[in-house]
């Protein structure tokens, strides 16, 4: 971003929506709103698309997130014409950001062959309603998935195990003793027949539905490690549940049978993808890029390396009125989207509301981390989770961690390299980078001496599964959470701590429908076999 | 494909299916007409591939294909490449027409045929078939056509498996994967012999489908997997000989046909039989065949081993069974000598009796006996009626002597053991069951449970003297007549067995049942012994091991709807059917077999009630098969006897049979001509229905 190439002025100068940022809720947001014919102009500052969902390779992943202070190299915009201007402010929403590398040549080399995601471990439950979106927009034309292996989780004993997620991963499994596979089946029948079961006989109460969802399984008579097993691994739980004290979330009977469903109908909705969870080929930055395309099909206007250096407001009532941009025109739309690093620095110090948009709550915050290894983890799979439940790791571990391995047959590194993201929710970042160190050194049996004497491996094309993994580059940051805010100029959401897309969906219909109260989002296209979901390409 | 409701055609459907039919039947008139001047040109195949991919049910174009095929063939045998591709073309139309119907058999059909010819190549085989497999698992073509093209392609059984294990791993309620497993296992198990080799397999195999049982257990997939795998353990074991007639170490006294007055049945060891027919029977404890007068030598003065001719006793008219009778003939033993002859009978000293999965008998057995012939009496003129009456039976205080094995007293050194591995699998088979049935409630899981609990006592008893799991039994099956219903009658069979063989487990138990007959005016000693098992709820006969030596039989009140396997019973006498649920005389089949029978009372039953006779369906026995010795001679009868068309059923059981008093009243069949019927073809009859024929 440092020179702006020369920008012809773009046409027209009137929108119905400006979004900036291309993340996954703008994107999404922008393919909406053109779907339901809404001129939209979509700019991003930056030179990709996906802003904080994005795949980038190495270098652009650092500089990404730890960016060169730059301070607005505009003056403010003249005001006249009744309006005021207010400067937009970038601020980073990640910390603590920690990059080794210990093969810079290997990297340099192969550097354009790295999609390394931003807001990993992330994928899609297939019954994720990001997927619903992705067909009904249309967007499955320009993306393909494939599927996530195995799901393992790290038992009281310390061994990694398969997650017995379904029918058949019960069956095959080889670490439940048999009347375990019968309490976690008659569980998922009783679970099963909550949602389908016609008589008021086969539901849950409604007590049960509104206490913790550690307490119901309790009731339930599940055995220790079923109850770990369905909270941590497949309800994706991210407090330690059992701890009244250091529990900041309790997941409801209600949340958590929900999820429960969620990861039951995603299990054999396509038929290519062996469990319940699928990637896509080039890393999630892949997805709103695909919305994007989907957007500008439906006449959308992208204009990429455009910032936005300050808003136009109305005087009198303080409404958003347009966007100045970097390249100096001046552009006005009805409604305004901004992704979530940015800030609106008002000047009109009358209007009490606009301060709102500066108050972005924490709750908490996410530690996540990237390791390219070269090799996989597991002999057997490329792609993989990893469930680390709260205190598997050591005793004041009180949040889980996700560990997700992507191999180079999924396009994000060259072949006979892997990926591994990891995450896991902290209130500072102390403890979220401990959490993250202890599960690398659970993971990789590395000393970094040995790493650090640097010996280059010659071994990466090789195809020698069974040699240790060598960590080449690590990652570690702290993204801060935010919610995102609906006003004339909305917010979107900081990619969240979980593992799918629920949560960011669920918000980005909220802003829609907001923005459009009387719009359908994404309404049914006649042409579409509805039935026909076949029509997402999951390669083998 | 399975458990989807047929929509009703809707009428623009039956618009499509009408000009569909107009197309069809335009093609098919050109089609029979190339066919029947036999052109084999590229145009007339194109017309039946039309055809066949639009029905591929259409036999002739298979047929016109074939003939075709060995037609343009021979025209271009100097040529391989195009003989491969005349057969690759047919594998195409194939694969058209499964698309159109994956279930047509004429396509499958097809399809082997031409790979048969060895022509084409093999490689695509396998992956069309993933893909019908994937279409519908359960697919039983495909599964039919996959084990074709595996022994073609020669993959080993243990690839096979793996697949099997693959499918089932992706849904184990699969049940065409499950029965491709139990095929390929019994192969394997066919080749190796080895004890420890099947044990291993079994095991394993037990331990794979705990998991599914488990997992689900109101699928029942798995549960029948888990039948089949009991079914080979039990199987596993050796066949043993577990009872005979007449017992070793019997002293017979043997007498000819006589009329009751004469009390002939009085003791254990006197018995009536025609002389030319005293049979042996044995009696083993699972169907095994090669009995024969090479592998059972008989030893006595009066006859040639080579002349006993040893014959099945089963259901199907095959060369295997349970039991097997073979007949000695006294008729040459001096009468007026009361001197004992010696019989000896030795079997398993040589190889040739073994069970159908080809294992030999497990221990050999030598059987002696002494027999004397009675003087032939002159024949009584008293005519004494036998009266079903309980004030004329009175309790028998008689010791019994040893009537069957308890291995001990055979003097069989064969005992099992409990390091026997099949006892053992079964016992940790019971234990998981039951641990499953704690938890989840599974009427198939306890009929599992019971079939266990009955192999188990089985085969640590071999001679059915202990019966530790017959009470555990009992109620598993009255349960289960509660929760199931619709199934209640074949939990009552099964009841009867287990409760037959509880009742005759013991010398003990067994006297219970002994009475004497004293309904004998003219007797002065004991009249004869009555075994009276009436009024237990029976509703199938079993537990015949125990039964050889009966002469009177006394099975009234119960709800016997079938006699099968009662032909074991070679010297029954008297026999006693009346207020059961017999309901045709194809029921009574197996009396046939019952030479010595005088005395039959089939009064108060259901037959000639329901106007279809089920049984012939039932029953284990197919309708045409005939076991016994009734051949049918055109001339028996002439054609005008109308009788015996009506009542041909009736007639096939009482020709053979030369009863002196018979009751029959209180069956719907019953009428006066039924009657005038019955004294026809039962010309000695002296009672009906307890009226003296010969008085009137």
């Amino acid at each position: 971003m440092t020179e702006l190439p020369p920008y012809p002025p773009i046409e027209p100068s009137n929108f119905d929506l400006i979004i900036v940022g291309t993340g996954l809720p703008e994107s999404i947001l922008a393919a909406a709103a053109s779907a339901i014919g809404k001129s939209v102009l979509h700019l991003d500052p930056n030179p990709f698309y996906g802003s904080h969902f994005a795949s980038l390779p190495p270098d652009d992943l650092s500089s990404f997130l730890d960016p060169h202070p730059s301070s607005p190299d505009h003056a403010a915009p003249s005001e006249g014409d009744g309006l005021a201007s207010a400067i937009i402010n970038l601020r980073s929403l990640y910390s603590d950001v920690e990059i080794s590398s210990f093969a810079p040549e290997t990297l340099e080399q192969h550097s354009r062959k790295f999609n390394l995601d931003l807001a990993g471990p992330r994928v899609l439950f297939c019954a994720d309603k990001a997927i619903d979106a992705i067909l009904r927009s249309g967007a499955n034309q320009y993306v393909e998935f494939k599927s996530i292996d195995a799901s393992l989780f790290y038992d009281k004993d310390g061994n990694l195990v398969n997650v017995p997620d379904s029918r058949a991963a019960i069956f095959k499994d080889k670490s439940l003793s048999l009347v375990e596979k019968n309490v976690l089946m008659r569980f998922f029948k009783l679970v099963q027949q909550h949602f389908s079961g016609d008589g008021e006989s086969d539901r849950i109460s409604e007590e049960d539905l509104a206490s913790p969802f550690f307490e119901f399984l309790a009731k339930m008579r599940l055995p220790e490690k079923i109850k770990s097993v369905i909270l941590y691994a497949i309800s994706m739980a991210d407090y330690d549940q059992g701890d009244k004290e250091a529990c900041k979330v309790v997941i409801s009977t209600k949340d958590g049978i929900e999820r429960l469903a969620l990861y039951h109908s995603s299990v054999g909705r396509f038929p290519n993808a062996v469990g319940a969870l699928i990637y896509p080929i080039y890393g999630l930055g892949e997805l709103a890029q695909a919305f994007c395309r989907r957007a500008a099909v439906k006449g959308c206007i992208y204009v990429l390396r455009m910032p936005v250096i300050a808003l136009h407001m109305d005087k009198e009532c303080g409404q958003y009125r347009g966007v100045r941009l970097g390249s100096g025109q001046d552009i006005f739309s009805h409604k305004l989207v901004l992704e979530p690093s940015f800030t609106v620095q008002s000047s009109i110090g009358s209007q009490p509301q606009n301060s709102l948009m500066e108050n972005v709550q924490v709750k908490a915050k996410v530690a996540r981390g990237i390791c390219i290894l070269t090799s996989s983890l597991r002999p057997d799979v490329s792609n993989f989770l990893i469930v680390y439940p709260p205190r598997s790791l050591y005793p004041e571990q009180v949040t889980s961690v996700r560990v997700l391995q992507i191999g180079g047959n999924l396009a994000v590194c060259p072949s006979g390299m892997f990926v591994l993201y990891l995450s896991a929710l902290c209130d500072e970042a102390s403890w979220g980078k401990k959490i993250l160190h202890r599960a690398i050194n659970a993971l990789i049996n590395h000393d970094d001496s040995k790493i650090s004497e640097g010996t280059p491996p010659s071994t990466v094309q090789t195809e020698d599964a069974r040699a240790d993994p060598l960590l080449l580059w690590r990652a570690l940051y702290i993204q801060e959470l935010t919610a995102g805010q609906v006003e004339s100029v909305s917010s979107t959401p900081m990619p969240d701590g979980s593992l799918g897309f629920n949560d960011a969906l669920d918000a980005t219909v909220k802003l829609f429908q907001t923005i459009y109260p009387h719009e359908e989002f994404f309404p049914e296209t006649p042409a579409e076999d509805p039935e026909d979901d076949g029509a997402l390409s999951v390669e083998t | 494909m399975h458990g989807r409701p047929r929509t009703a055609p809707k009428p623009e459907d039956a618009a499509a299916s009408a000009a569909k039919a107009q197309k069809l039947r335009a093609l098919q008139s050109q089609f029979l007409s190339y066919h029947h001047d036999r052109i084999y040109t590229k145009e007339a195949l194109d017309t039946s591939a039309k055809l066949l991919e639009i029905n591929p049910e259409y036999y002739t174009a298979w047929n016109y294909r074939k003939l075709a095929v060995e037609h343009n063939v021979k025209e271009s045998e100097s040529s391989p490449e195009s003989v491969k591709s005349i057969f690759d073309e047919e594998l195409k139309v194939v694969e058209n027409a499964l698309r159109q119907n994956f279930k047509s058999y004429g396509a499958w059909h097809h399809r082997k045929w031409v790979l048969s010819k060895g022509h084409s190549s093999l490689d695509h085989e396998l992956r069309l078939l993933d893909r019908f497999q994937k279409a519908d698992p359960r697919n039983f073509h495909a599964w039919n056509y996959r084990r074709f093209v595996a022994a073609l392609l020669g993959r080993s059984v243990e690839d096979e498996l793996q697949y099997t294990e693959d499918l089932i791993g992706n849904n184990f309620s699969n049940y065409s994967a499950w029965h491709n497993r139990s095929m390929l296992l019994s192969e394997i198990l066919k080749k190796k012999e080895q004890e420890s080799y099947s044990q291993d397999t079994i095991s394993k195999e037990y331990e794979f489908v705990l998991n599914a049982l488990y997992t689900d257990p109101d699928d029942q997939s798995g549960w029948f997997y888990h039948h089949w795998l009991l079914d080979q353990t039990s199987k596993a074991k050796a066949p043993l000989l577990v009872s005979s007639w007449p017992v070793p170490g019997s002293e017979l006294v043997v007498s000819g046909n006589v009329s009751l007055g004469d009390h002939p049945l009085s003791s254990f060891s006197k018995v009536t039989v025609a002389l030319e027919r005293f049979p042996v029977v044995l009696y083993f404890n699972q169907t095994v065949e090669g009995v024969n007068s090479s592998t059972v030598a008989i030893q006595c003065t009066f006859v040639q081993n080579e002349d006993v001719t040893w014959k099945p006793f089963s259901p199907q008219n095959s060369w295997a069974s349970k039991v097997w009778v073979g007949y000695l003939d006294l008729s040459g033993v001096d009468h007026h000598s009361s001197a004992p002859h010696t019989v000896e009978v030795k079997l398993g000293h040589h190889k040739g009796i073994m069970s159908s999965n080809g294992l030999q008998l497990s221990v050999p057995f030598d059987l002696s006996f002494r027999v004397s012939v009675k003087p032939l009496e002159t024949q009584s003129s008293k005519d004494e009626k036998l009266v079903w009456e309980e004030d004329k039976f009175y309790a028998c205080e008689m010791p019994i002597p040893c009537l069957c094995y308890d291995g001990i007293s055979v003097g069989n050194k064969y005992e099992p053991t409990t390091s026997d591995w099949q006892i053992g699998t079964i016992a940790e088979e019971i234990s998981q069951i039951r641990n499953l049935l704690a938890i989840s409630d599974s009427k198939i899981g306890k009929i599992t449970l019971a079939r266990l609990l009955m192999a188990h006592d089985v085969m640590s008893s071999p001679y059915a003297t202990k019966t530790v799991h017959a009470e555990e039994v009992l109620g598993l099956y009255s349960e289960l007549m509660k929760l199931d219903p619709s199934h209640s009658q074949y939990y009552k069979d099964e009841r009867s067995l287990v409760l037959l063989q509880q009742l005759l487990s013991s010398g003990g138990t067994l006297l219970k049942h002994c009475f004497y007959y004293g309904g004998i005016t003219s007797s002065s000693t004991h009249g004869p012994i009555c075994l009276r098992l009436n009024n237990q709820s029976i509703s199938r006969m079993g537990a015949f091991d125990k039964l050889l030596w009966v002469q009177m039989l006394d099975l009234s009140d119960n709800e016997l709807h079938s006699i099968e396997g009662l032909e074991a019973m070679q010297l029954l006498h008297c026999l006693n059917l009346g207020r059961n649920k017999l309901r045709s005389f194809t029921a009574l089949d197996p009396l046939r077999c019952l030479k010595s029978l005088k005395v039959l009372n089939i009064s108060h039953n259901e037959i000639g009630l329901h106007s279809i006779d089920t049984t012939r369906y039932l029953c284990s026995a197919s309708p045409l098969s005939h076991n016994g010795e009734v051949i049918w001679h055109g001339d028996d009868f002439t054609p005008e006897d109308a009788d015996v068309t009506n009542y041909w059923e009736a007639s096939m059981v009482f020709k053979s049979l030369e009863l002196t008093q018979l009751d029959i009243v209180g069956n719907a069949v019953a009428n006066e001509k039924f009657q005038s019927f019955l004294l026809k073809i039962l010309p000695k009859l002296q009672f009906l229905d307890g009226q003296n024929l010969h008085r009137i």
